[in-house]
């Protein structure tokens, strides 16, 4: 609660679970930050569907929901990174309590981007994925993304984090800077000849690597 | 030898027509009138067994990189080619070069149906029932020269018409080449329809080559020049990669693209993939052009 809202304190009756009293922040959070990052969350996953039922997703849509949660998990990662230098920049502190529900979006569409390309690509042959993965490099580096992912997922509960130790559990956790550099190297790498998009991902996140060594060396600074 | 031959594999399961036409009159001339009777329903019964794909995925699903590099591009943007009139330039070592425009090129020829598979290097496939003319036809009438040992043909420059010529994803313009013999194989055809309508924009109009025992790559889309050469013509997509994309492109399930297999190819509509077969199932017919050649040299 470092810093005051104003448009907060307007909607406190509301959130608030007694009117006098004012809200405090795990109030805001639970009340209107976590059913808002829900409901964006799963967003992607209701286009898809809407997409679906009406039939909108090309004549391949095996490769059409590939593609979109492949670009939807790089987003998610991107919003995850993003969560520490928007903090900083707005001091809303409460940002720091919802990083680990928007990681674990990212991780959701993993699974999802995985058990479609499983199910349709391979059908469940969990030796041809094995063979994949060895011979074709561009799974070989996806495919790494998603164990790093599977990995943070997995350590994500507070209950890891005591048990890995603070350090451990934060040198473990770095490693969500190299997953979505591996995610747009396996998207460039997937592409026949047109990597515009790949790139554009490429220049967003070195934007984000920029803009948070940035916001580091700021705090570090003295005065 | 790399062509594999499995018994599940019947190159019959998707009637060549005028082949089969061609093979009851024979037979019928031999005065088997019977086998002639029955061999068209046979044929008819198995190439019920693949399903040709609907318009909308034929014409709304396409790799023409002249008008945008996603696959609805050529469907959203190919309005701005004007294909009439068209004239074909015939060039090099031939008997009959000159200007032609489609009347001269197809007059007196019979316009075919030809249902054939369709896949393309990207792993997806589908069934098209093409109309045009065999290329064979074509160039008999052009008379080429014994110099002429391949074909190259040119699709149209003009950025103002094709806008995805602006950008340099590929070498424009695009080209492609088959030998003499390839070309002169009576599957390859000159596409100027399908299901039985003139070919849309998007397509490749108003004439394309379609080759169905090689990637859809191969199939060169609204041309312009047909140069009959000595030499083996470089084509656009082994320019811009070579490592990746060869001259022959046939369709081979052992040999893999460097970046992803071969093996299996979705074909559109269905949501599971399916084996591919050698040279797209007519190995019966095309294995012999390559016999001796090692086919994972020449890709």
């Amino acid at each position: 609660m470092d810093t005051p809202i104003r448009w907060r304190i307007s909607i406190a009756g509301w959130i608030s679970e007694s009117t006098t009293e004012p809200v405090t922040q795990a109030q805001w959070i639970r009340r209107v930050v976590k059913p808002l990052l829900w409901a964006a969350g799963l967003t992607p996953l209701g286009w898809l569907l809407y997409a679906a039922i009406h039939d909108n997703l090309t004549a391949d849509p095996v490769k059409a929901i590939t593609h979109f949660t492949g670009r939807t998990i790089l987003v998610i990662l991107f919003l995850t990174l993003s969560i520490t230098p928007l903090r900083r920049l707005t001091g809303f502190s409460w940002l720091a309590r919802v990083r680990r529900l928007v990681g674990l979006f990212a991780f959701f569409y993993a699974v999802l981007h995985l058990v479609i390309y499983l199910a349709f690509d391979r059908g469940f042959v969990f030796t041809e994925l094995g063979e994949d993965i060895l011979k074709r490099p561009y799974i070989t580096v996806g495919f790494t993304a998603w164990l790093i992912l599977l990995t943070l997922a997995v350590t994500s509960p507070i209950a890891m984090v005591k048990r890995l130790g603070g350090k451990r559990w934060q040198a473990l956790h770095r490693l969500v800077y190299v997953a979505p550099v591996l995610g747009v190297i396996h998207f460039a790498w997937a592409q026949k000849k047109d990597i515009r998009l790949p790139l554009i991902y490429a220049a967003i996140l070195g934007g984000i690597f920029v803009w948070r060594l940035g916001s580091i060396r700021r705090k570090r600074a003295p005065g | 030898m790399l062509i594999r031959r499995s018994p599940d594999i019947r190159s019959s399961e998707i009637t060549d027509e005028s082949l089969y036409w061609r093979r009851r009159d024979w037979l019928a001339s031999l005065g088997f009138g019977a086998a002639a009777v029955v061999m068209p329903r046979l044929a008819h019964a198995v190439s019920r067994q693949e399903e040709t794909n609907t318009w909308d995925e034929v014409t709304g699903y396409n790799n023409f990189y002249e008008f945008g590099t996603g696959k609805d591009d050529p469907r959203k943007y190919a309005g701005t080619l004007r294909p009439y009139p068209w004239t074909v330039s015939v060039e090099g070592e031939v008997a009959r070069p000159g200007r032609y425009d489609l009347a001269k090129l197809f007059g007196g020829l019979s316009w075919e149906e030809r249902v054939y598979r369709f896949r393309c290097v990207e792993a997806w496939s589908m069934v098209v029932p093409w109309n045009g003319y065999p290329l064979r036809e074509v160039i008999k009438r052009l008379e080429p020269t014994s110099n002429a040992k391949f074909v190259e043909f040119t699709t149209l420059y003009d950025p103002e018409q094709m806008p995805g010529q602006r950008r340099s994803i590929l070498p424009w313009p695009y080209i492609e080449g088959l030998r003499m013999d390839e070309a002169m194989h009576p599957l390859t055809l000159l596409v100027t329809g399908v299901f039985g309508k003139v070919l849309p924009n998007q397509n490749g109009a108003p004439v394309r080559l379609i080759v169905p025992w090689k990637y859809g790559f191969k199939g060169i889309k609204s041309i312009v020049r047909i140069r009959f050469v000595e030499d083996q013509p470089v084509n656009t997509w082994k320019a811009s990669a070579s490592h990746e994309y060869g001259f022959y492109a046939n369709v081979n399930p052992d040999v893999d693209h460097p970046r992803w297999s071969q093996a299996t190819e979705r074909r559109l509509g269905k949501l599971r993939r399916q084996p591919t077969l050698p040279f797209n199932g007519y190995a019966d017919q095309v294995a012999d052009l390559y016999r001796g050649m090692d086919l994972r040299v020449n890709y």
